[in-house]
């Protein structure tokens, strides 16, 4: 079971601050187990930095299993780095082989500014869900949970959309900057939902329009979000965000 | 200043609750705009909290470290949520989710709180099929449960694996909804510092913006804490990386008592360590033990050959492997409690018994692939799967998970009476930074329960209760008086930690307290050992405070002066965790001393001289707290020793 | 478009793209049989174009598709404008393209460029001698040898017997298949008609539709070229 240790490059992006220009700084790093994670390869390289008296690398990270969509990074020209279906704290050093350059990058969209080196301001996500991605039920005097029998596959449609961690991938990966498969997430878990259908119509054009005004890209079905998604959610639910939304303009 | 009355309504077990609504004060709708609620943290407790303070009219403030509030480590919870709705008539009722709740606590938590958390289990599920969370459904359209440890009934609410995300969010779309109407202000990436006392009351909070350093101050009528646990003082936990005690230790250290820290539940279902480096340890879901069957291999030999890589677990005959679960405990079998799971598997790799380094044991799956079919199994654990399969390069279709122990909960928090409210009055702790409701060990899917009943059906009421009395106080300058000073304080602390400028990282102290925790004040806990852990931890302090090294400035995002700052705290509260357990010569639950074990290697509690809540007061720098009592009385259920078998 | 905030949204724009792109699928797939005549019967064909001269129908339907086409191109330019600055200043110093992500899909734009010079010069070989020299009353180009200006046969023999014309127009034919093959399963997914079912059917028409579009219009070259030899 003995497995060999990585030597790396890494290049990775440093920037002080939002106004500052930013710039690669290359590090080597020696004897990283495959068996770590891409996060904790970076928590090496700052031990690394602090002991030589430089200031650490900062990223977003958090919970580190793959689900608070804290950890950003555009590994290797990838967001979440070179393997499917995962966050960067999820992703292993067996991904890279012995000898690799890998080049470490924030998020870089319009929408999601640079804060500091590899951290970025999603804010901009809280925004387009504080404009219309919830129920408007206060808490009580709800009914029970068992007097709308939804049909499964609804539920785990809307359970699928539901699984967004809203990381902002999808965003980073787009050419165009495009912030549609977040919102089409959550548009389609609550349309999917008899609860969140009553107000299905005002959720799609009050998220839309706020999406829009925060400068996001408009989407060209390229399917990049998608494929970079660490859940997996698919571009299907930006067909029903359309659907909704344009039905909701008609009738307007 | 400091109350110490736990508060429990007059009447009934059963009308406790009821009664305490019927005859609480309130605030009429016109005044709620004018008082002004603290909430700090966005978890679930936090987040619906907040929500529901908001949707009540009060002014809400709430505040997270995070960069956005759908981050709290709630998210995390992969399971679900319980409730006594008995939607599948199998003989569930309130009544039975308390029982169980109460005696899988190890008998330690306080009836009153618990039975109401049974009772609002109900309303939380509905709550939150009304947010729009995807519960998992039956074909006929209606609501799934699966069983979990610590039951005999299935009572369960689950969204795949992902039930405490589902969760969460459906709380943070409550809150989202109020930051949007203007009713609840979020802080972001702002930090709490410390709380801010006048004339013995709560009034608000110093925080930290984490990307500017800028300190502020921030006044409320009242302040909730709903800051989480306080796990990561093992360093390795299941809890996300910033989740920290620093809140509730600033509490502490401001006058509220701290109850019960030697309570820190040990998850027996998680990834193994796999080397130094490693920062977290991955929690694989409990449900998985309703379908996997846990094993170490019978022979020494054999868990020898493994562990040199000379043998597979597939290599094992069925007649070597020794189900130690089912030997032990034939009735609960895989599902007994977490505390008695990880203890049976600490036992067995104690013994030599254990894979992988010696620190972990076999969950298999080969028999429900046999019994159901790969499909049932994947389609109930096809998530959790991949996500091990992603983490170890192991497919689990095909060979045993490994698993091990890690912390994971901390039952233990800052006191508070039934109304949530600690010893300070106006400020209140809701969700896992109080003590309340899990005794000395939580049972699955109930911390999401607590959570959210807190914040949806306690707080709103209790604080409102409390509101009532705080119309004519004034809303207070924020910068003089206590309120400057307190920032002042705060100012002095990071200047300290920045001049220390020694050569050892924050991490690398953290690690090794996380050692000393892991090693003297774990999961098998000895007098000695945990005197030992007391000197080495405050010999570890003195070397934190002369030897630490912070990069970087105070007036700028500055992670490691997060770090530094929390840690400073951890390293305080390890050896109240330490005392605690030192004082308790019991095991019951989380907790357990050696020296008292039954014969057959089960905790043995120690109901004449332990049945109590111990509560810590702070008496100052280097002074030895102060513990207080708070009898437990059970007047509903009968103390008995848990019996899994 | 009786809703006016409806074009200020990202979708509604994004609709106007594929109405009018859905316009064009139409009209290629219609121009595409007509020329498709000429391989069998170069009489027959020049009847489709005197049928299509200078009659009042005619004229309505293309100032039509030139509308659609201006609309198409202004939207296409004002997105793309959008898109870049959204993209923000900072540009990734390495990016992988994940397999499932077609070329054509993030290079619509420049696939357009391609597509819209071809069309000016086609419009000037073809359009400009024969529908609009009818009209403004232009003679005929003699050094065409056309009979009439509905000789579409003529034109097609005079232009593609030259081989720098027969390339340029197969680089025209490849743009505009590629633009297509994104561009068609791109149209009903924005208009919201598309779900899990019909994901992979509505891209394999995609290929299906721009093949024949394309293969139609490059054998009519192909067999002219071939004739002329």
């Amino acid at each position: 079971m003995e497995v060999q240790n990585l030597n790396l490059t890494l290049k990775v992006w440093r920037q002080k601050g939002p106004k500052e220009q930013g710039h690669f700084e290359t590090y080597s790093l020696q004897n990283i187990s495959p068996n770590s994670s891409f996060l904790e390869m970076m928590d090496v390289l700052n031990e690394q930095l602090i002991n030589e008296g430089k200031e650490p690398v900062a990223f977003d990270h958090d919970c580190r299993e793959g689900i608070c969509g804290m950890c950003s990074m555009y590994i290797n020209g990838e967001a979440h780095g070179p393997d499917d279906h995962v966050t960067t704290c999820q992703l292993h050093m067996r991904k890279f082989k012995d000898g690799d350059t890998i080049t470490v990058e924030p998020w870089r969209s319009a929408g999601f500014p640079v804060i500091k080196d590899l951290i970025v301001d999603r804010s901009a996500f809280d925004k387009i869900m504080q404009a219309g991605g919830f129920v408007s039920v206060n808490t009580g005097g709800v009914p029970d949970g068992n007097a709308i029998p939804i049909p499964k596959p609804n539920a785990d449609e809307a359970m699928d959309a539901a699984s967004c961690i809203g990381c902002g991938a999808c965003v980073a990966t787009c050419k165009n900057g495009s912030a549609m498969l977040f919102v089409s997430a959550k548009v389609s878990q609550l349309a999917l939902l008899p609860q969140g259908k009553v107000e299905a119509a005002r959720r799609a054009k009050a998220m839309v329009a706020k999406m829009d005004e925060l400068g996001f890209g408009n989407c060209t079905n390229t399917g990049a979000c998608e494929a970079e998604c660490p859940k997996g959610v698919s571009i299907t639910n930006i067909a029903r965000l359309n659907r909704e939304f344009l039905c909701a303009k008609f009738v307007d | 200043m400091a109350t110490f009355d736990s508060k429990i309504p007059e009447g009934h077990l059963f009308e406790k609750w009821s009664n305490y609504k019927a005859h609480q004060k309130l605030v009429n709708p016109a005044n709620k705009r004018k008082l002004d609620v603290i909430v700090v943290g966005s978890g679930l407790a936090g987040a619906s909290a907040a929500a529901s303070l908001g949707e009540l009219g009060f002014n809400v403030k709430c505040f997270c470290y995070q960069d956005s509030p759908r981050r709290a480590h709630s998210i995390a919870a992969q399971g679900g949520i319980n409730a006594a709705k008995n939607y599948q008539n199998d003989g569930d009722s309130v009544y039975r989710l308390f029982y169980d709740t109460i005696k899988g606590g190890d008998y330690r938590a306080r009836e009153a709180n618990v039975y109401r958390l049974a009772e609002v289990s109900n309303n939380i599920i509905d709550q939150c099929v009304a947010q729009g969370v995807p519960f998992a459904r039956d074909y006929g359209g209606l609501l799934a449960n699966r069983s979990f440890g610590g039951a005999q009934v299935s009572r369960t609410f689950y969204a795949k694996g992902q039930t405490g995300q589902q969760l969460l969010l459906g709380a943070y779309s409550a809150l989202s909804r109020q930051i949007g109407k203007g009713t609840v202000k979020m802080y972001t990436r702002t930090e709490m510092m410390d709380i801010v006392v006048v004339d013995g009351k709560c009034r608000g909070i110093v925080t930290r913006n984490l990307i500017t350093g800028e300190i502020d101050a921030h006044f409320g009528h009242a302040v909730i804490l709903a800051t989480g646990g306080y796990g990561n003082v093992f360093f390795l936990s299941t809890n996300a990386m910033g989740s920290n005690g620093s809140a509730a230790w600033k509490a502490y250290k401001k006058g509220a008592y701290f109850a019960n820290p030697c309570y820190v539940q040990i998850h027996p279902t998680c990834i193994p360590v796999h080397g130094e480096f490693q920062s977290k340890l991955t929690l694989m879901s409990e449900s998985l033990r309703n379908d996997g069957r846990i094993w170490a291999p019978k022979k020494a030999e054999d868990a020898q050959a493994i562990r040199e890589g000379k043998k597979k677990a597939s290599d094992i005959p069925e007649e070597d492997r020794d189900f130690y679960l089912e030997r032990r405990y034939p009735a609960f079998g895989n599902l007994v409690p977490r505390d008695v799971a990880s203890r049976a598997a600490k036992e067995r790799c104690d013994h030599g018994f254990g894979v992988e380094n010696g620190g972990a044991v076999f969950l298999d799956f080969k028999y429900a692939i046999e019994r159901l079919g790969k499909d049932v199994v994947e389609a109930r654990y096809g998530n959790l799967f991949q996500m091990y399969e992603k983490i170890t390069n192991d497919n689990p279709y095909e060979t045993p998970m490994k698993i091990y122990p890690a912390i994971h909960y901390t039952m233990g928090g800052i006191w508070v009476d039934y109304e949530l409210q600690t010893t300070i009055p106006g400020l209140f702790a809701a969700g896992e930074a109080n003590f309340s409701d899990h005794g000395a060990n939580r049972l699955g899917a109930s911390a999401l329960m607590q959570g959210l009943a807190d914040g949806y059906f306690v707080i709103p009421y209790t604080v409102q209760n409390y509101l009532a009395d705080e119309l004519h106080t004034p809303r207070m300058d924020t910068n003089s008086g206590e309120f400057a000073k307190v920032k002042a304080d705060v100012k002095a602390h990071i200047d300290e930690l920045m001049n220390i400028k020694g050569t050892e990282s924050v991490d690398s102290i953290h690690k090794r307290l996380g050692h000393i925790m892991w090693e003297h004040v774990g999961m098998g806990r000895t007098k000695e050992g945990l005197q030992e852990g007391i000197k080495q931890i405050q010999e570890l302090r003195a070397e934190f405070w002369k030897n630490v090294r912070i990069p970087g400035s105070a007036n700028e995002l500055n992670v490691e002066l997060e770090k530094a700052n929390r840690v400073a705290d951890f390293l305080e509260l390890g050896e109240l965790i330490a005392r605690d357990a030192l004082h308790r010569e019991e095991s019951c639950g989380g907790h357990f001393r050696e020296e008292y074990q039954t014969e057959e290697g089960e905790a043995l509690r120690q109901d004449d001289k332990f049945a109590y809540v111990g509560a810590w007061e702070y008496k100052g720098k280097d002074v030895e707290p102060e513990l207080h009592k708070e009898e437990l009385k059970f007047e509903f259920v009968e103390l008995k020793q848990r019996n899994y078998k | 478009m009786s809703n006016p905030t409806l074009l200020k949204s990202s979708i509604g724009k994004k609709l106007l793209m594929s109405i009018t792109g859905m316009f064009f699928v139409l009209f290629l797939l219609f121009h595409a049989a007509m020329n498709a005549v000429h391989i069998f019967s170069p009489e027959a064909y020049n009847e489709v174009c005197e049928f299509l001269g200078a009659n009042w129908y005619a004229l309505v339907g293309t100032s039509v598709i030139a509308l659609g086409f201006i609309i198409h191109i202004a939207y296409g330019t004002i997105l793309t404008i959008q898109n870049r600055k959204a993209r923000g200043a900072d540009r990734y110093d390495s990016e992988v393209r994940p397999a499932s992500v077609e070329w054509a899909s993030k290079n619509m734009f420049a696939l357009g460029v391609i597509i819209f010079v071809g069309l000016i010069l086609h419009l000037w070989m073809f359009w400009s001698k024969m529908q609009f020299a009818e009209i403004a009353n232009i003679p005929l180009d003699a050094e065409i040898g056309a009979s009439s200006y509905a000789d579409g046969s003529s034109f097609i023999m005079y232009w593609f017997s030259k081989p720098w014309v027969v390339i340029t127009y197969m680089v025209w034919l490849v743009a505009i298949w590629f633009h297509l093959t994104h561009g068609f399963w791109s149209m009903f997914q924005t208009m919201g008609l598309n779900n899990k079912t019909w994901m992979s059917r509505l891209r394999c028409l995609s290929d299906i539709i721009a093949t024949i579009i394309c293969v139609a219009f490059a054998a009519v070259i192909i067999a002219a070229f071939c004739m002329s030899l």
